[in-house]
Protein backbone atom coordinates (compact mmCIF):
# COMPACT_ATOMS: atom_id res chain seq x y z
CA UNK A 1 0.00 0.00 0.00
CA UNK A 2 2.74 2.32 0.81
CA UNK A 3 4.16 2.75 -2.50
CA UNK A 4 1.10 3.66 -4.42
CA UNK A 5 0.36 6.43 -1.02
CA UNK A 6 3.88 7.85 -2.01
CA UNK A 7 3.22 7.89 -5.84
CA UNK A 8 -0.49 9.55 -5.09
CA UNK A 9 2.16 12.53 -3.04
CA UNK A 10 4.36 12.53 -5.63
CA UNK A 11 2.01 12.80 -8.24
CA UNK A 12 0.43 16.05 -6.13
CA UNK A 13 3.19 17.84 -5.14
CA UNK A 14 6.66 17.76 -7.13
CA UNK A 15 4.62 17.29 -10.84
CA UNK A 16 8.54 17.32 -12.38
CA UNK A 17 9.20 14.24 -10.96
CA UNK A 18 5.90 12.63 -12.29
CA UNK A 19 7.19 10.97 -15.07
CA UNK A 20 9.60 8.93 -13.17
CA UNK A 21 7.20 7.66 -10.62
CA UNK A 22 5.07 6.57 -13.51
CA UNK A 23 7.76 4.75 -15.61
CA UNK A 24 8.84 2.92 -11.88
CA UNK A 25 5.23 2.45 -11.16
CA UNK A 26 5.19 -0.98 -13.27
CA UNK A 27 7.61 -1.97 -12.45
CA UNK A 28 7.04 -1.94 -8.96
CA UNK A 29 3.81 -3.37 -9.34
CA UNK A 30 4.83 -6.74 -10.39
CA UNK A 31 6.67 -7.25 -7.22
CA UNK A 32 4.43 -5.97 -4.37
CA UNK A 33 5.28 -6.99 -0.82
CA UNK A 34 1.82 -7.80 0.00
CA UNK A 35 0.88 -10.31 -2.88
CA UNK A 36 4.37 -12.08 -2.68
CA UNK A 37 4.09 -12.92 0.91
CA UNK A 38 -0.07 -14.35 0.10
CA UNK A 39 1.88 -16.40 -2.57
CA UNK A 40 4.51 -17.86 -0.19
CA UNK A 41 1.85 -18.31 2.64
CA UNK A 42 -0.04 -20.42 0.09
CA UNK A 43 3.15 -22.44 -0.99
CA UNK A 44 3.43 -23.18 2.44
CA UNK A 45 -0.41 -24.42 2.55
CA UNK A 46 -0.27 -26.36 -0.55
CA UNK A 47 3.25 -28.09 0.98
CA UNK A 48 2.21 -28.41 4.01
CA UNK A 49 -1.29 -30.17 2.99
CA UNK A 50 1.02 -32.48 0.72
CA UNK A 51 2.91 -33.18 3.75
CA UNK A 52 -0.33 -34.19 5.87
CA UNK A 53 -1.43 -36.32 2.86
CA UNK A 54 1.52 -37.98 2.36
CA UNK A 55 1.71 -38.91 6.20
CA UNK A 56 -1.39 -40.23 6.20
CA UNK A 57 -1.41 -42.25 3.13
CA UNK A 58 1.99 -43.85 4.64
CA UNK A 59 0.50 -44.78 7.94
CA UNK A 60 -2.32 -46.40 6.28
CA UNK A 61 -0.65 -48.18 3.56
CA UNK A 62 3.03 -48.13 4.43
CA UNK A 63 4.10 -46.56 1.33
CA UNK A 64 7.60 -45.63 3.05
CA UNK A 65 8.58 -49.05 3.06
CA UNK A 66 7.67 -49.42 -0.48
CA UNK A 67 9.46 -46.26 -1.18
CA UNK A 68 12.27 -47.44 0.47
CA UNK A 69 12.48 -51.00 -1.07
CA UNK A 70 12.10 -49.77 -4.75
CA UNK A 71 15.28 -47.30 -4.24
CA UNK A 72 17.30 -49.23 -2.18
CA UNK A 73 20.24 -49.69 -4.75
CA UNK A 74 20.60 -45.85 -3.52
CA UNK A 75 19.60 -45.54 -0.18
CA UNK A 76 21.87 -48.68 0.91
CA UNK A 77 24.92 -47.27 -0.12
CA UNK A 78 24.26 -44.51 2.13
CA UNK A 79 23.59 -46.19 4.82
CA UNK A 80 27.29 -47.87 4.48
CA UNK A 81 29.36 -44.26 3.95
CA UNK A 82 27.55 -43.13 6.98
CA UNK A 83 27.91 -45.95 9.33
CA UNK A 84 31.61 -45.82 7.72
CA UNK A 85 33.34 -43.72 10.53
CA UNK A 86 31.90 -45.25 13.15
CA UNK A 87 33.69 -48.57 12.02
CA UNK A 88 36.72 -46.61 11.15
CA UNK A 89 36.68 -45.13 14.79
CA UNK A 90 36.29 -48.72 16.04
CA UNK A 91 39.10 -50.49 14.02
CA UNK A 92 41.40 -47.48 15.22
CA UNK A 93 40.27 -48.05 18.97
CA UNK A 94 41.43 -52.14 18.18
CA UNK A 95 44.47 -51.12 16.73
CA UNK A 96 45.66 -48.55 19.66
CA UNK A 97 44.23 -50.67 22.36
CA UNK A 98 46.78 -51.15 24.93
CA UNK A 99 49.04 -54.11 25.30
CA UNK A 100 48.55 -54.65 29.26
CA UNK A 101 44.26 -54.68 27.88
CA UNK A 102 44.73 -56.81 25.07
CA UNK A 103 46.92 -59.90 27.31
CA UNK A 104 44.19 -59.57 29.97
CA UNK A 105 41.04 -60.07 27.48
CA UNK A 106 43.05 -63.02 26.08
CA UNK A 107 43.73 -64.81 29.36
CA UNK A 108 39.86 -64.11 29.15
CA UNK A 109 38.96 -65.63 26.54
CA UNK A 110 41.41 -68.69 27.17
CA UNK A 111 39.88 -69.21 30.53
CA UNK A 112 36.39 -68.73 28.71
CA UNK A 113 37.71 -71.54 26.01
CA UNK A 114 38.42 -73.74 28.57
CA UNK A 115 35.55 -73.73 30.13
CA UNK A 116 33.50 -73.98 26.91
CA UNK A 117 35.04 -77.04 25.64
CA UNK A 118 34.92 -78.64 28.50
CA UNK A 119 30.77 -78.09 28.85
CA UNK A 120 31.29 -78.94 25.26
CA UNK A 121 32.90 -82.43 26.11
CA UNK A 122 30.40 -82.91 28.32
CA UNK A 123 27.36 -82.04 25.73
CA UNK A 124 29.25 -84.16 23.64
CA UNK A 125 28.29 -87.07 25.93
CA UNK A 126 24.91 -85.90 26.01
CA UNK A 127 24.23 -85.13 22.87
CA UNK A 128 25.47 -88.71 22.23
CA UNK A 129 22.91 -89.73 24.36
CA UNK A 130 20.22 -87.62 22.70
CA UNK A 131 21.34 -89.21 19.52
CA UNK A 132 20.57 -92.39 20.56
CA UNK A 133 17.61 -91.66 22.11
CA UNK A 134 16.00 -90.19 19.03
CA UNK A 135 16.85 -93.14 17.21
CA UNK A 136 14.99 -94.88 19.53
CA UNK A 137 12.01 -92.57 19.33
CA UNK A 138 12.46 -93.10 15.63
CA UNK A 139 11.82 -88.85 15.09
CA UNK A 140 12.87 -87.81 11.98
CA UNK A 141 13.71 -84.08 13.24
CA UNK A 142 17.26 -82.42 13.38
CA UNK A 143 17.83 -80.70 16.40
CA UNK A 144 20.24 -78.83 14.17
CA UNK A 145 19.29 -75.03 14.61
CA UNK A 146 19.30 -72.97 11.04
CA UNK A 147 20.78 -69.57 11.51
CA UNK A 148 22.35 -67.08 9.36
CA UNK A 149 24.79 -64.71 10.18
CA UNK A 150 24.97 -60.87 9.96
CA UNK A 151 26.49 -57.79 10.64
CA UNK A 152 25.22 -54.51 11.74
CA UNK A 153 25.26 -51.60 9.76
CA UNK A 154 25.98 -48.42 12.38
CA UNK A 155 23.51 -45.98 11.80
CA UNK A 156 20.91 -43.77 13.36
CA UNK A 157 17.02 -44.63 12.50
CA UNK A 158 15.10 -42.40 14.17
CA UNK A 159 15.02 -40.65 16.79
CA UNK A 160 15.66 -43.24 19.44
CA UNK A 161 18.44 -46.25 18.84
CA UNK A 162 15.70 -48.74 19.29
CA UNK A 163 16.01 -49.89 15.99
CA UNK A 164 18.92 -51.60 13.91
CA UNK A 165 19.84 -51.81 10.38
CA UNK A 166 21.43 -55.60 8.84
CA UNK A 167 24.02 -56.36 6.13
CA UNK A 168 21.26 -58.60 4.90
CA UNK A 169 17.95 -58.93 3.38
CA UNK A 170 15.40 -60.48 1.52
CA UNK A 171 17.62 -61.75 -1.58
CA UNK A 172 19.72 -63.41 1.33
CA UNK A 173 16.31 -65.26 2.65
CA UNK A 174 15.49 -62.70 5.31
CA UNK A 175 11.99 -62.45 6.11
CA UNK A 176 9.88 -60.50 8.60
CA UNK A 177 9.20 -61.46 11.86
CA UNK A 178 12.86 -63.69 12.14
CA UNK A 179 14.32 -63.75 15.07
CA UNK A 180 17.69 -62.07 16.06
CA UNK A 181 20.02 -62.97 18.69
CA UNK A 182 23.52 -62.70 20.05
CA UNK A 183 25.87 -65.14 22.04
CA UNK A 184 24.18 -63.76 25.07
CA UNK A 185 20.47 -64.27 23.96
CA UNK A 186 17.46 -62.44 21.97
CA UNK A 187 18.07 -59.07 20.74
CA UNK A 188 14.92 -58.69 18.65
CA UNK A 189 13.24 -59.53 15.54
CA UNK A 190 12.77 -58.16 12.30
CA UNK A 191 10.48 -55.90 10.91
CA UNK A 192 11.02 -54.22 7.73
CA UNK A 193 13.27 -55.96 4.87
CA UNK A 194 15.36 -54.31 2.05
CA UNK A 195 16.61 -56.21 -0.89
CA UNK A 196 20.50 -56.41 0.80
CA UNK A 197 19.53 -54.28 4.06
CA UNK A 198 17.13 -55.37 6.93
CA UNK A 199 15.98 -53.54 10.09
CA UNK A 200 15.47 -54.84 13.26
CA UNK A 201 13.37 -54.03 16.13
CA UNK A 202 15.19 -54.31 19.51
CA UNK A 203 13.46 -56.28 22.64
CA UNK A 204 14.07 -52.55 24.37
CA UNK A 205 11.95 -50.74 21.84
CA UNK A 206 8.42 -49.05 23.57
CA UNK A 207 6.86 -50.86 20.81
CA UNK A 208 8.27 -54.48 21.34
CA UNK A 209 6.61 -57.13 23.79
CA UNK A 210 7.96 -60.57 24.23
CA UNK A 211 6.58 -63.63 25.64
CA UNK A 212 9.27 -64.96 28.12
CA UNK A 213 9.21 -67.85 31.37
CA UNK A 214 11.52 -67.55 34.21
CA UNK A 215 13.27 -70.88 34.33
CA UNK A 216 13.65 -71.56 37.93
CA UNK A 217 9.28 -70.98 38.15
CA UNK A 218 8.15 -71.99 35.14
CA UNK A 219 6.28 -68.07 36.00
CA UNK A 220 5.46 -66.46 32.57
CA UNK A 221 4.89 -63.20 31.51
CA UNK A 222 5.07 -60.46 28.73
CA UNK A 223 8.58 -58.58 28.82
CA UNK A 224 8.23 -54.81 27.22
CA UNK A 225 10.52 -52.29 25.81
CA UNK A 226 10.97 -49.53 27.86
CA UNK A 227 13.15 -47.80 25.48
CA UNK A 228 15.81 -47.57 27.41
CA UNK A 229 18.50 -49.72 26.91
CA UNK A 230 19.45 -51.33 30.11
CA UNK A 231 15.45 -52.52 30.92
CA UNK A 232 13.04 -54.32 30.39
CA UNK A 233 9.54 -54.27 32.45
CA UNK A 234 7.88 -57.72 33.16
CA UNK A 235 4.06 -55.84 34.09
CA UNK A 236 1.34 -57.90 35.66
CA UNK A 237 2.82 -60.59 37.51
CA UNK A 238 0.51 -60.96 40.64
CA UNK A 239 1.80 -60.51 44.15
CA UNK A 240 1.63 -63.87 44.99
CA UNK A 241 4.04 -65.25 42.34
CA UNK A 242 7.24 -66.54 43.03
CA UNK A 243 9.74 -64.07 41.44
CA UNK A 244 12.94 -62.86 42.97
CA UNK A 245 15.92 -60.66 41.82
CA UNK A 246 18.42 -63.09 39.93
CA UNK A 247 15.95 -64.80 37.87
CA UNK A 248 16.78 -65.81 34.55
CA UNK A 249 14.34 -65.12 31.70
CA UNK A 250 14.01 -67.04 28.69
CA UNK A 251 11.48 -66.69 25.88
CA UNK A 252 8.32 -69.11 26.57
CA UNK A 253 7.85 -69.52 23.21
CA UNK A 254 4.10 -69.15 23.33
CA UNK A 255 2.66 -66.97 20.56
CA UNK A 256 5.00 -68.66 17.96
CA UNK A 257 6.92 -65.75 16.80
CA UNK A 258 10.01 -66.44 19.22
CA UNK A 259 11.45 -70.11 19.77
CA UNK A 260 11.77 -71.36 23.53
CA UNK A 261 14.42 -71.08 25.44
CA UNK A 262 16.39 -68.44 24.37
CA UNK A 263 17.70 -66.14 27.04
CA UNK A 264 15.77 -62.85 27.50
CA UNK A 265 17.44 -60.99 30.67
CA UNK A 266 17.77 -61.22 34.16
CA UNK A 267 15.13 -60.05 36.97
CA UNK A 268 16.70 -57.08 38.73
CA UNK A 269 14.14 -55.98 40.80
CA UNK A 270 10.70 -56.03 41.52
CA UNK A 271 8.39 -52.98 42.64
CA UNK A 272 4.07 -52.82 42.74
CA UNK A 273 3.01 -51.68 39.65
CA UNK A 274 1.02 -47.84 39.91
CA UNK A 275 -2.35 -49.47 40.34
CA UNK A 276 -0.47 -51.51 43.43
CA UNK A 277 -2.51 -54.73 42.59
CA UNK A 278 0.75 -56.34 40.42
CA UNK A 279 4.15 -56.71 40.30
CA UNK A 280 6.66 -55.65 37.79
CA UNK A 281 9.38 -57.07 37.23
CA UNK A 282 12.36 -54.86 36.20
CA UNK A 283 14.75 -56.70 33.70
CA UNK A 284 18.58 -56.60 32.16
CA UNK A 285 18.83 -57.79 29.07
CA UNK A 286 20.95 -60.47 28.57
CA UNK A 287 22.16 -59.45 25.02
CA UNK A 288 24.42 -57.12 24.18
CA UNK A 289 22.50 -54.49 22.38
CA UNK A 290 25.09 -51.79 22.90
CA UNK A 291 27.59 -53.95 21.86
CA UNK A 292 26.94 -56.53 19.23
CA UNK A 293 28.40 -56.44 16.02
CA UNK A 294 27.45 -59.20 14.51
CA UNK A 295 24.17 -61.51 15.17
CA UNK A 296 22.48 -64.42 13.97
CA UNK A 297 19.14 -64.71 12.49
CA UNK A 298 16.93 -67.88 12.70
CA UNK A 299 15.44 -69.33 10.15
CA UNK A 300 12.42 -71.18 10.81
CA UNK A 301 12.11 -74.57 11.01
CA UNK A 302 9.45 -76.73 9.32
CA UNK A 303 6.35 -76.30 11.23
CA UNK A 304 6.15 -79.74 13.70
CA UNK A 305 3.54 -81.91 12.55
CA UNK A 306 0.95 -82.19 14.98
CA UNK A 307 -0.27 -79.77 17.74
CA UNK A 308 2.09 -77.41 19.50
CA UNK A 309 4.92 -79.09 21.48
CA UNK A 310 4.71 -78.96 25.44
CA UNK A 311 6.93 -77.47 27.57
CA UNK A 312 9.89 -79.50 28.21
CA UNK A 313 9.62 -80.59 32.04
CA UNK A 314 8.99 -84.14 32.83
CA UNK A 315 5.75 -85.06 31.44
CA UNK A 316 3.41 -87.99 31.46
CA UNK A 317 5.57 -91.32 30.70
CA UNK A 318 5.87 -91.52 27.34
CA UNK A 319 3.69 -94.86 26.57
CA UNK A 320 0.55 -92.78 27.33
CA UNK A 321 1.48 -89.35 25.22
CA UNK A 322 3.25 -91.14 21.84
CA UNK A 323 3.05 -88.41 19.67
CA UNK A 324 3.16 -85.32 21.37
CA UNK A 325 5.94 -86.58 23.68
CA UNK A 326 7.98 -87.44 20.83
CA UNK A 327 7.98 -83.73 19.86
CA UNK A 328 8.87 -82.56 23.27
CA UNK A 329 11.81 -84.86 23.21
CA UNK A 330 13.17 -84.22 20.16
CA UNK A 331 13.46 -80.21 20.06
CA UNK A 332 14.12 -78.89 23.70
CA UNK A 333 13.99 -75.38 21.43
CA UNK A 334 11.18 -76.10 19.24
CA UNK A 335 8.91 -73.16 18.03
CA UNK A 336 6.32 -74.03 20.49
CA UNK A 337 3.38 -72.01 18.46
CA UNK A 338 5.16 -73.17 15.33
CA UNK A 339 1.52 -72.32 13.20
CA UNK A 340 1.08 -68.89 13.05
CA UNK B 1 28.37 -18.49 -14.22
CA UNK B 2 31.26 -20.54 -12.56
CA UNK B 3 31.18 -19.03 -9.11
CA UNK B 4 27.10 -19.83 -9.28
CA UNK B 5 28.40 -23.20 -9.80
CA UNK B 6 31.17 -23.52 -7.65
CA UNK B 7 28.78 -22.51 -4.74
CA UNK B 8 25.41 -24.78 -5.99
CA UNK B 9 28.48 -27.55 -5.55
CA UNK B 10 29.18 -26.15 -2.00
CA UNK B 11 25.46 -25.87 -1.45
CA UNK B 12 24.67 -29.88 -2.49
CA UNK B 13 27.66 -31.23 -0.58
CA UNK B 14 26.77 -29.29 2.46
CA UNK B 15 23.20 -31.02 2.23
CA UNK B 16 24.61 -34.47 1.47
CA UNK B 17 26.99 -34.08 4.21
CA UNK B 18 24.12 -32.74 7.08
CA UNK B 19 22.08 -36.02 5.71
CA UNK B 20 25.38 -38.18 6.42
CA UNK B 21 25.40 -36.77 9.63
CA UNK B 22 22.30 -37.19 10.87
CA UNK B 23 22.44 -41.28 9.97
CA UNK B 24 25.81 -40.65 11.53
CA UNK B 25 25.53 -42.65 15.17
CA UNK B 26 26.80 -41.50 18.37
CA UNK B 27 27.39 -42.76 21.78
CA UNK B 28 24.22 -44.02 22.76
CA UNK B 29 24.54 -41.28 26.22
CA UNK B 30 24.58 -38.25 24.29
CA UNK B 31 22.24 -40.06 21.14
CA UNK B 32 19.23 -37.91 21.95
CA UNK B 33 21.40 -34.68 22.08
CA UNK B 34 22.14 -34.96 18.32
CA UNK B 35 21.35 -31.20 16.57
CA UNK B 36 19.58 -31.68 13.72
CA UNK B 37 22.38 -30.70 10.61
CA UNK B 38 19.61 -30.65 7.72
CA UNK B 39 18.22 -27.80 9.09
CA UNK B 40 21.50 -26.00 10.15
CA UNK B 41 22.68 -26.48 6.94
CA UNK B 42 19.39 -25.45 5.11
CA UNK B 43 18.79 -22.42 7.57
CA UNK B 44 22.27 -21.24 7.10
CA UNK B 45 21.53 -20.67 2.98
CA UNK B 46 18.19 -19.51 3.28
CA UNK B 47 19.97 -16.48 4.60
CA UNK B 48 22.89 -16.12 2.64
CA UNK B 49 20.94 -16.48 -0.56
CA UNK B 50 17.59 -15.61 -1.37
CA UNK B 51 17.40 -17.73 -4.51
CA UNK B 52 19.04 -21.60 -3.50
CA UNK B 53 16.37 -22.50 -0.76
CA UNK B 54 12.82 -21.95 -0.88
CA UNK B 55 10.28 -23.93 0.45
CA UNK B 56 10.11 -26.47 -2.23
CA UNK B 57 13.53 -27.49 -1.84
CA UNK B 58 13.51 -28.17 1.78
CA UNK B 59 10.45 -30.31 1.07
CA UNK B 60 12.46 -32.07 -1.24
CA UNK B 61 15.23 -32.62 1.06
CA UNK B 62 12.80 -33.66 3.65
CA UNK B 63 11.43 -36.26 1.66
CA UNK B 64 15.03 -37.41 1.36
CA UNK B 65 15.68 -37.44 4.73
CA UNK B 66 12.23 -39.30 5.50
CA UNK B 67 13.38 -42.10 3.14
CA UNK B 68 16.92 -42.21 4.66
CA UNK B 69 15.84 -42.46 8.18
CA UNK B 70 12.43 -41.42 8.59
CA UNK B 71 9.38 -43.18 10.95
CA UNK B 72 6.92 -41.42 8.23
CA UNK B 73 7.05 -40.19 4.93
CA UNK B 74 6.49 -36.33 5.01
CA UNK B 75 7.33 -35.50 8.38
CA UNK B 76 10.58 -34.11 8.31
CA UNK B 77 9.35 -32.59 5.16
CA UNK B 78 6.65 -30.55 6.66
CA UNK B 79 8.82 -29.53 9.26
CA UNK B 80 11.86 -28.15 7.31
CA UNK B 81 9.32 -26.69 5.01
CA UNK B 82 7.76 -24.78 8.32
CA UNK B 83 11.12 -24.11 8.83
CA UNK B 84 12.58 -22.63 5.93
CA UNK B 85 9.30 -20.48 5.64
CA UNK B 86 9.76 -19.35 8.65
CA UNK B 87 13.71 -18.30 8.29
CA UNK B 88 12.71 -16.73 4.82
CA UNK B 89 10.13 -14.54 6.20
CA UNK B 90 12.17 -13.20 8.98
CA UNK B 91 15.52 -13.03 6.61
CA UNK B 92 16.08 -9.42 6.67
CA UNK B 93 15.74 -9.28 10.37
CA UNK B 94 17.69 -12.77 11.18
CA UNK B 95 20.04 -11.45 8.73
CA UNK B 96 21.78 -8.48 10.48
CA UNK B 97 21.44 -10.03 14.38
CA UNK B 98 24.07 -10.65 16.15
CA UNK B 99 25.94 -13.94 16.60
CA UNK B 100 23.82 -14.41 20.23
CA UNK B 101 20.40 -13.52 18.77
CA UNK B 102 20.90 -15.45 15.89
CA UNK B 103 21.19 -18.57 18.20
CA UNK B 104 18.92 -17.53 20.16
CA UNK B 105 16.28 -17.57 17.45
CA UNK B 106 17.87 -20.66 16.06
CA UNK B 107 16.54 -22.28 19.18
CA UNK B 108 12.92 -21.33 19.25
CA UNK B 109 13.47 -22.74 15.17
CA UNK B 110 14.77 -26.31 16.48
CA UNK B 111 12.40 -26.10 19.69
CA UNK B 112 9.49 -25.75 17.12
CA UNK B 113 10.46 -28.04 15.17
CA UNK B 114 10.86 -30.52 17.63
CA UNK B 115 7.04 -29.75 18.86
CA UNK B 116 5.98 -30.38 15.66
CA UNK B 117 8.02 -33.62 15.60
CA UNK B 118 6.90 -34.62 18.98
CA UNK B 119 2.89 -34.02 17.86
CA UNK B 120 3.57 -35.75 14.48
CA UNK B 121 4.93 -39.08 16.24
CA UNK B 122 1.55 -38.10 18.69
CA UNK B 123 -0.59 -38.75 15.91
CA UNK B 124 0.94 -41.70 14.17
CA UNK B 125 0.74 -43.06 17.79
CA UNK B 126 4.62 -44.13 17.91
CA UNK B 127 6.36 -44.23 21.36
CA UNK B 128 7.22 -40.59 22.57
CA UNK B 129 10.49 -39.14 22.13
CA UNK B 130 13.29 -39.64 25.28
CA UNK B 131 12.88 -36.59 27.43
CA UNK B 132 16.55 -35.86 26.95
CA UNK B 133 15.87 -34.98 23.09
CA UNK B 134 14.19 -31.92 24.20
CA UNK B 135 17.87 -30.37 24.95
CA UNK B 136 18.95 -31.09 21.29
CA UNK B 137 17.55 -27.86 20.31
CA UNK B 138 19.67 -26.19 22.58
CA UNK B 139 23.14 -28.34 21.64
CA UNK B 140 21.56 -26.82 17.58
CA UNK B 141 21.61 -23.28 18.43
CA UNK B 142 25.21 -24.02 20.73
CA UNK B 143 26.67 -25.63 17.20
CA UNK B 144 24.96 -22.61 15.05
CA UNK B 145 28.01 -20.19 15.51
CA UNK B 146 30.54 -22.73 14.15
CA UNK B 147 28.27 -23.80 11.31
CA UNK B 148 27.75 -20.53 10.32
CA UNK B 149 31.37 -19.86 10.29
CA UNK B 150 32.21 -22.60 8.55
CA UNK B 151 29.84 -22.32 5.83
CA UNK B 152 30.44 -18.70 5.49
CA UNK B 153 33.98 -19.14 5.52
CA UNK B 154 33.83 -21.44 2.49
CA UNK B 155 31.29 -19.63 0.77
CA UNK B 156 33.29 -16.31 1.01
CA UNK B 157 36.23 -18.37 -0.65
CA UNK B 158 34.48 -19.96 -3.27
CA UNK B 159 33.11 -16.76 -4.15
CA UNK B 160 36.58 -15.47 -3.94
CA UNK B 161 38.13 -17.87 -6.05
CA UNK B 162 34.90 -17.77 -8.75
CA UNK B 163 34.98 -13.77 -8.91
CA UNK B 164 39.41 -14.35 -9.72
CA UNK B 165 38.80 -16.64 -12.32
CA UNK B 166 36.12 -15.12 -14.27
Amino acid sequence: MSPLIATHYCYALVPLRLTRTAMALPQKESTPIFSDATAGTLRLIAYLALAAVLMVLDHRNGWLHRVRYATSAAIVPIYKLAAAPADWIHAAGTAFTQHGRLVDENRQLREALMLAEARLNRMHAVAQQNERLKHLLDTQQLLGMHAQLARLIDVQLGPTRDRVMLNVGADEGVHVGQTVIDSHGVMGQIIEILPHASVAMLVIDPDHALPVMATRTGLRGIAHGTGDSGRLLVPNLPLSSDVKPGDQLVTSGLGGRFPAGFPVGTVTGLERDPSGMFLQAIVKPAAELERSGEVLLLREQPDPVGPPAPAPQAGPPDSLAPTASAGGHAVPVAPAGGVR
Amino acid sequence: MNRLRTQGWVFWIGIVLALLLMLMPLPTLIQPLKPYWPALVLVYWSLESTDRVNVGLAFGVGIVADLLNGALLGDQALRLAVLVFIVLRFRSRLRFFPMWQQALALWLLLLNNHVLQALIRAFAGDSPMPALSWLAPAVGAAVWPFVFLLLDDLNTRVRGKGARAS
